[in-house]
């Protein structure tokens, strides 16, 4: 058999930090070959994203340093190739894109223009670039390919700008798509269409695709063999359909066991009296109605689940509830008296009530402030809460119940990791014994077995506490076993609500079913049977 | 759970602070410095006033490092024969009065005007940038020429007026900085959990902004000297026989061919405190941020 088009051997990479070395890959060995679809899986700080820069040679030395390994492409060590020889490899045969397309675009230029200047910085005619370009637009999925040469970047949707990289990277025809995490920054939707067309292409042209992600959704849906890492390693590689059947390593079975989606639903009593009634709330930004006549309950003790895509208006809902954005229209009455139309004075008094937790804890954490000062700073607030001989038992507590050590009272918010952070966040929110918490994507930036514990955390405080939540979220399977009820939003305006099990298991609104469609199941079976339906339905 | 109540006190910061100095020398240094600067700036004048102040012809721009005269006049000495070393020292007081005061008033009015112009409303906001953009209207030299003719020549005059016309530099910095942190998500966090606007600006967003201005000022304190001494060169300033480094250069200038250390003295004393300064708010920015700060404490750790 003849060699693989690309074969990484025993790739090492140090970073030199003040913190000392760290090895972010060990001896990682993989191997890619023409029209195959190879992922690399892993959470954040697995090393996934570092060993296939170090294919394209974007990795700073200093201080980063590859150790030891070879990187053998079309039967060349790119390790030992010189630089100017390195470019001719990089953007002619091996393309890559990335997550946040609007960064790696330039924005003062047109997107025509960067796509022509590829290929003509390769040594083809201006003209015939042109033609190239047009081409390419049109078969990336762009709408009016010759009017859309002429736009910047920012006049594109996020999936288009997506398609105008995919458009840019293969403008030069390479051998080797290498994808990071292609999709992780677009709605669901407009996910699984991206996958779809790089597929496509894939099979037109018979590259191979290196696609890293931390998503085994994504998985499931595109490649054929995975290599999943974790800390720097390779702890297991395989065909996908085995890999996640029969998982061989510890590691591999605590991710597929941690994807959400798969526990027994809820079944919410038909309680009395709602604490929280929201009605008509409506919010209009010029002429811009971002939220259009929401109406919901919310029982004591019970989780409202609040799911949609960018730009549903639903962070807008919990802003205004919260009072971070004044209401234009509508009532919220928090027990009997009307959230919208209170004065600050007044609301200062319930804010203790209503807590919230943000999508991103790095930046939700005063990053100057202690565990201790974060965690108090509510009783300083709120002075009737808590006498101050208490508070450190207190703390220590609710630090306890979270999951963290009461000594990390001392600690920055830089000295954890994204769930810990998320945990103090929670800690911070319970701190004012709040009896709403909302949870604004209160779990999208964390790695899904981080993401699954956050989970479960917040449902025992639920059920020990007593404690309602509104939980946002743009992905349907996390709510799917935390919530109570569901509210679909899209444009502002909600689409369809009802329990979890009327909407998991029957969904009235065809957009309500698009977007269950539209969800990666980690399942490569039930993946594949997604994906023939859609192309079924697709061929008419 | 026995282990549930022991939450550690935080060590004493006065402890960890001379650590982090002790582990970063240029800083050190210039503390050293600051705290000699201020010393004389105290004692200069009962010590050294009348030494100072006492003509010698014979010794008229006597050059420096001639040891015979004796160690005051080991930096020379100035056209009327006064030693430029005792000059420098009892000059210490009026300079750091005037240069130290005019930035503290500034930077303080500055900066509580730009939190106020950046987290109130819009109307606020708005009356607060518009007198900034009055006071920047005018030539700020001009202005205080003006100030300075009808209300006479004194010391707290200079101050006022040198502080006034600094203001916007502050005030617009700080205004910038507020606008962008505000939308931070820790601040809403803040809001939600129903902190007052006083609380957020001073306890949330000021130690954010605050190392910016720090860097402002220090390089404005050289800004000040160096303004100071021109109008004390309009003869509005502060006047002979009351002295200042910056009235000592100017003072110098016109023998700058013949006797360069009568400038060049005072100019390297105002460029060691200023460097001085600068080097202290770079330490202060690294000690005072908690995501920096490991870098001070693994270099101490090294050393020791």
């Amino acid at each position: 058999m003849a060699e693989p088009m690309l074969q990484v051997k025993n790739l090492s990479v140090e970073f030199h930090t003040a913190a000392g070395t760290v090895r972010a890959v060990k001896n990682v060995s993989f191997d890619l070959d023409r029209g195959e679809t190879l992922a690399i899986l892993g959470e954040s700080g697995s090393g996934k994203s570092v060993s296939s820069s170090a294919i394209m040679d974007l990795i700073d030395m200093p201080p980063g340093r590859i150790t030891s390994g070879q990187i053998i492409f079309e039967g060349r060590d790119l390790l030992k190739l010189s630089a100017s020889e390195r470019r001719k490899v990089n953007g002619h045969k091996i393309a890559m894109i990335f997550q946040d397309p609007l960064s790696h675009l330039n924005p003062v230029y047109t997107v025509g223009w960067q796509i022509v200047e590829t290929m003509t910085a390769h040594g083809m005619s201006r003209p015939q670039a042109r033609a190239e370009a047009l081409r390419l637009l049109g078969r990336v999925g762009i709408p009016d390919p010759e009017g859309s040469m002429g736009k910047y970047p920012h006049q594109f949707s996020g999936g288009q700008r997506q398609r105008l990289m995919i458009a840019m990277a293969l403008a030069l025809k390479p051998d080797l798509l290498i994808a990071d995490e292609p999709t992780t920054a677009l709605d669901v939707t407009v996910q699984a269409e991206v996958l779809a067309l790089l597929e496509e292409l894939q099979q037109e042209t018979g590259m191979g695709v290196l696609i890293i992600t931390h998503d085994l959704g994504v998985v499931a849906e595109i490649a054929d063999r995975v290599v999943v890492m974790n800390a720097g390693e390779v702890v297991e590689t395989g065909d996908t359909r085995q890999v996640y059947r029969n998982p061989a390593h510890p590691y591999t079975r605590k991710l597929i066991g941690a994807a959400p989606g798969k526990g027994a639903m809820h079944d919410p009593l038909p309680s009395a009296e709602p604490v929280l009634s929201v009605r008509g709330a409506r919010k209009v930004y010029g002429d811009f109605a971002a939220v259009e006549d929401v109406s919901f309950d919310l029982m004591a003790g019970e989780t409202l689940a609040i799911v949609g895509e960018s730009g549903s208006g639903k962070s807008t809902v919990a802003k205004m509830l919260l009072r971070l954005e004044e209401p234009t229209g509508g009532q919220a009455l928090w027990k009997g008296q009307d959230l919208f139309a209170m004065p600050e004075r007044q609301l200062f008094a319930l804010r203790r009530d209503l807590q919230m937790v943000f999508q991103d804890p790095t930046q939700s954490l005063n990053p100057r402030m202690t565990v201790w000062q974060l965690i108090t700073e509510g009783w300083v607030i709120h002075p009737g809460i808590l006498p101050r001989s208490k508070w450190k038992a207190r703390a220590a507590e609710l630090l306890h119940q979270v999951g963290l050590k009461p000594e990390m009272a001392g600690r920055y918010p830089h000295q954890f990791s994204g769930g810990q952070r998320q945990r103090i966040a929670i800690a911070r929110a319970l701190a004012l014994e709040p009896e709403l918490i909302i949870c604004d994507e209160a779990v999208s930036a964390l790695d899904v077995s981080v993401q699954a514990q956050v989970i479960e955390l917040l449902d025992g405080l639920r059920k020990s506490l007593g404690i309602a939540f509104i939980f946002i979220a743009h992905d349907l399977p996390v709510v799917r076993d935390f919530a109570d009820h569901v509210m679909v939003m899209r444009k502002g305006r909600v689409v369809e609500a009802g329990t979890v099990r009327q909407i998991f298991d029957n969904p009235r609104q065809p957009y309500t079913q698009a977007l269950l469609a539209a969800g990666l199941d980690p399942d490569p079976d039930v993946q594949a049977e997604r994906r023939a339906a859609r192309l079924a339905m697709a061929a008419g | 759970m026995t282990s549930i109540d022991i939450i550690p006190d935080e060590p004493k910061p006065l402890v960890r602070f001379a650590r982090m100095l002790w582990a970063d020398k240029f800083a050190l240094a210039a503390v050293l410095f600051l705290t000699l600067v201020l010393v004389l700036a105290v004692i200069g004048p009962t010590w050294l006033g009348e030494v100072a102040q006492k003509q010698n012809l014979r010794g008229r721009n006597a050059p420096p490092f001639e040891w015979e005269r004796g160690w005051l006049w080991i930096l020379g000495a100035d056209a009327l024969g006064r030693p430029l070393l005792a000059r420098i020292v009892v000059a210490t007081q009026n300079t750091m009065m005037v240069a130290g005061g005019a930035v503290f008033f500034s930077a303080l009015i500055g900066t509580v005007l730009g939190l106020v112009a950046g987290y109130a409303g819009p109307r606020t906001g708005q009356a607060i940038m518009r007198l900034a953009d009055v006071i920047m209207s005018f030539p700020s030299l001009l202005l205080a020429v003006v100030v300075l003719y009808i209300l006479g020549p004194s010391i707290l005059n200079l101050v006022i007026v040198l502080a006034i016309t600094r203001i916007p530099v502050y005030l617009r910095t700080a205004r910038a900085e507020v606008l962008e942190v505000r939308e931070r998500m820790f601040v809403q966090a803040a809001r939600v959990m129903g902190a007052s606007p006083r609380r957020i600006v001073f306890r949330h967003i000021l130690p954010v902004v605050l190392p910016t201005l720090m860097t402002i000022a220090t390089l404005d304190f050289a800004f000040v000297m160096l303004a100071e001494s021109s109008l004390s060169f309009l003869g509005i300033g502060i006047q002979p026989p009351e002295i200042t480094w910056g009235l000592m250069i100017s003072q110098g200038r016109q023998y700058l061919t013949t006797a360069w250390w009568l400038s060049f003295w005072p100019g390297l004393a105002i460029i060691l405190t200023t460097l001085s300064l600068n080097l202290l708010s770079g330490w202060m920015r690294i000690a005072l941020d908690p995501t920096q700060r490991w870098r001070l404490e693994m270099r101490g750790r090294r050393n020791g």
